[in-house]
């Protein structure tokens, strides 16, 4: 029987973002991750080309990792002090792209000097070739002392710097533009000011195209639901031609999973010493496979057995014929 | 060629006695040509005007029944590709493989084992729906006394797969009769013997293959009149379930196409157990009715219902908690008390917070009807006359000696009227939750 033909005719595409510079671009990168590109709704080859796939970043930290859960200590060993033996270590479990957060500039947290900041990232860069993100500490007045000094330190690397945000993103878009960084922008949940803090920073002249955005995560169980429906939409306005939603989408999956409580000591009568370790590897792993399903470019992750069930997940996503 | 719900209209009896549990008998035929309600809802519909309306105005895609009385699990009966657009009515089921080459003393730690995996998350109770009884043995009585014990000890909804058609028609009109299994033939069989087995079985049927295959096989039981039925992309690859999912979904809904108008099953078991869970979460994503797992694992069962109970959730409604006064660890009259909304994720993201941070406290929920602090604030309803009643109604003036609260930062703009309404000492905590453990830590211990 002839079935009816179901794909849908998109009238334009997610943009394509190039994030690291290689010698022959100025840089000092080995590699290089070019984002976006679909031309349909994921994993649906049958209507359309599925443009890149979806890049991994791991997250590192540039101080205070020892408030991470144990399980995540324990798979790192003794490079979480050190940020460039951490990133060798993250590239060896398979990071496509460091995802930098600089967690001692808060002043609660360490308070560290925009030159301080700005050596740990020249330290990432020596340690590892592959292209950077770096994510400020999220307050305000720190972030544009901070983001500046990072951004003159890493020009030429072309990086991801974020992030701008709808009442702080004029420092930060000035600086990218002036460095040649791509720019992430952050929004709280919401489709409406993530347009808005798209069309803020193109109005103070950066151009769409150049932009990552990060609708902000939540973990399964822990609000997945809002942002899985927030960035299908933005997806379906994206393919609609939609230009302020047509921006390659990260998703900040290793922080928000391990924050669940399933994660770090799961409340639960059956977790046995065999399979408690187990569990926030699974949540992870599993925010990640839910929220691919609504339209991902980029994964920030942690633990190094997610980060293998993901590659492994999105080959068998994106794989037509049995493995 | 759908009606329209003035087609409907025109053939009800336009009494409105509401007993369809709708006010009237327009409104009633809006629902069904929209697809959300059946005419079977209507009781003084009479036989001719329902003979013709029946095929016209079946929802797109059918519900399904499974299981025995009075817990069988439905689905299917789905109304729109996108939960954004609506709400996806019919949470998936998820179904647990048992061999049924397990001898008897296996099979009754399994049912130990099915009975135990029970979860509560956010003040629900999450557990698998289904056992699914595979015929490994290959015997037509063996898989009859699996089915038997199983059923007995647990009385859930089945799905039986088997190769052989006599394997399924044994067990489903013997030990299972009456007790609506979902028959899969895994092996070769002719449309006449399926519809002859669902028949013989009063049960539905699962087929599968390609989606014009399906297609073909749904067309050819419905010319012999069995209509409940489920299709399956069989065992293929992860990438051509979710597209069989995605292409058969657009297919019932956009081109309302019968043959591909049932709920979907997929198979989400195999050796690689984490593979297994992680594609069991994307299909629930992405429209499966069933999905048939090996995750007995609380590690690997877990995250699949969690997916569940979060995608199923309904987006125009907001989840809510019981406003009240909770009490989080060992609180102590010394402990500090927060307040924050009645909306879940306000809640639960507060919650975790103080749990991280290993500081016991309280949490006071006001009712703001699901709204979150910034939403509840600016419609009136998280002002200081409801913190304070909830304050008062709760008696948290007896529960805390040091008579003070801390609110949300994003709401210090009625600090002092809160403090003048409710006459305790008010704190304004951090904006955002994940504030919460440094603000506990150093400016409460600073007091």
């Amino acid at each position: 029987m002839t079935i009816p033909d179901t794909s849908e005719k998109w009238a334009s595409s997610i943009n394509e973002v190039t994030i690291g510079a290689t010698a022959e671009d100025g840089g000092t990168r080995t590699s290089t991750v070019t984002l976006g590109g679909a031309k349909a709704l994921p994993f649906l080859s049958f209507e359309g080309s599925p443009g890149r796939p979806t890049a991994i970043a791991v997250e590192i930290w540039d101080g205070g990792a020892e408030a991470w859960p144990d399980q995540l200590k324990d798979a790192y060993g003794d490079v979480l002090s050190s940020p460039g033996e951490w990133a060798k270590k993250a590239v060896e479990f398979g990071a496509e792209m460091i995802c930098l957060r600089l967690m001692s500039a808060h002043p609660d947290a360490g308070d560290r000097s925009p030159e301080q900041c700005a050596e740990t990232v020249k330290e990432v860069l020596q340690a590892v070739g592959v292209p950077l993100i770096v994510w400020g500490c999220g307050v305000d007045e720190k972030d544009n002392e901070t983001l500046p000094a990072v951004s003159a330190a890493a020009k030429g690397e072309n990086c991801l710097l974020g992030t701008a945000r709808e009442k702080n993103y004029r420092t930060l878009v000035a600086v990218c533009q002036a460095d040649k960084h791509k720019l992430l922008a952050e929004s709280p949940l919401d489709i409406n000011i993530a347009k808005q803090v798209n069309i803020l920073c193109t109005d103070a002249g950066f151009p769409l195209e150049d932009m990552v955005v990060f609708p902000t995560t939540g973990a399964l169980g822990y609000g997945i639901e809002y942002v899985y429906s927030i960035q299908e939409r933005g997806r379906l306005a994206g393919l609609g031609g939609d230009k302020l939603l047509a921006q390659p989408v990260l998703c900040d999956v290793g922080y928000e999973a391990w924050r669940a409580k399933e994660a770090k000591a799961p409340p639960f009568a059956c977790v046995t010493d065999e399979t408690r370790n187990e569990w926030g590897i699974m949540w992870e792993a599993a925010t990640a496979a839910v929220l691919l399903q609504s339209g991902v470019e980029l994964l920030v992750l942690r633990h190094p057995k997610a980060i293998e069930y993901i590659k492994q997940t999105l080959a068998r996503f994106t794989q037509a014929a049995p493995a | 060629m759908a009606l329209t719900g003035l087609d409907i209209y025109k053939q009800l009896p336009k009494e409105n006695c509401k007993e369809c549990g709708l006010p009237t008998c327009l409104a009633f035929a809006m629902k069904v040509a929209s697809g959300q309600v059946g005419l079977e809802e209507c009781p003084r519909l009479t036989d001719d005007a329902r003979g013709e309306l029946d095929e016209a105005s079946a929802p797109p895609q059918r519900l399904v029944t499974i299981g025995p009385d009075p817990d069988p699990v439905q689905i299917g009966q789905e109304t729109v590709l996108f939960r954004h657009d609506e709400k996806f009515h019919h949470p998936p089921a998820v179904a647990l493989t048992v061999s049924d080459s397990l001898d008897e003393s296996a099979l009754g730690d399994l049912c130990t084992e099915f009975k135990a995996l029970e979860f509560t998350r956010v003040g629900e109770t999450l557990r698998p729906t289904m056992v699914a009884l595979i015929n490994d043995s290959g015997s037509a009585d063996t898989m009859s006394a699996a089915a038997q014990m199983l059923h007995s000890a647990l009385s859930v909804p089945m799905v039986l797969l088997s190769d052989k058609i006599d394997a399924l028609s044994a067990a489903a009109t013997g030990p299972l009769s009456g007790a609506r299994p979902l028959l899969m033939c895994t092996g070769e069989a002719s449309a006449d013997d399926l519809a002859a087995l669902a028949k013989q079985a009063g049960a539905p049927i699962c087929v599968a293959g390609d989606a014009e295959t399906v297609a073909d096989r749904v067309e050819a039981l419905g010319k012999l009149e069995v209509k409940d039925v489920v299709i399956s992309p069989g065992r293929t690859s992860t990438a051509e379930a979710l597209q069989f999912l995605t292409q058969t979904r657009r297919a019932a809904l956009k081109s309302k196409f019968r043959p591909l108008g049932c709920p979907v099953l997929v198979l989400a078991d195999g050796d690689d157990k984490v593979a297994g869970m992680l594609d069991a979460c994307a299909f629930v994503c992405k429209y499966a009715g069933v999905v048939v797992s090996n995750a007995w694992d609380g590690h690997l069962l877990v995250p699949i219902l969690t997916t569940r109970q979060n995608i199923y959730t309904d987006p125009q409604k907001p989840v809510q908690v019981e406003p009240k006064l909770y009490e989080i660890g060992e609180v102590t009259p010394q402990s500090p008390l927060l307040v924050t909304t009645n909306f879940s994720l306000s809640y639960y993201s507060v919650e975790a917070e103080v749990e991280t941070a290993r500081i016991p406290c309280y949490i006071l929920a006001v009712d703001t009807e699901g709204t979150s602090v910034l939403t509840g604030w600016a419609a009136d309803k998280f002002n200081p006359e409801t913190i304070t009643n909830a304050l008062t109604a709760n008696n948290a003036g007896d529960k805390v000696e040091h008579h003070t609260v801390i609110i949300p930062g994003h709401v210090a703009v009625i600090s002092a009227s809160l403090a003048e309404e409710s006459g305790w000492k008010v704190l304004v905590g951090p904006k955002e939750a994940t504030g919460i453990g440094p603000y506990l830590k150093s400016d409460w211990n600073a007091l």
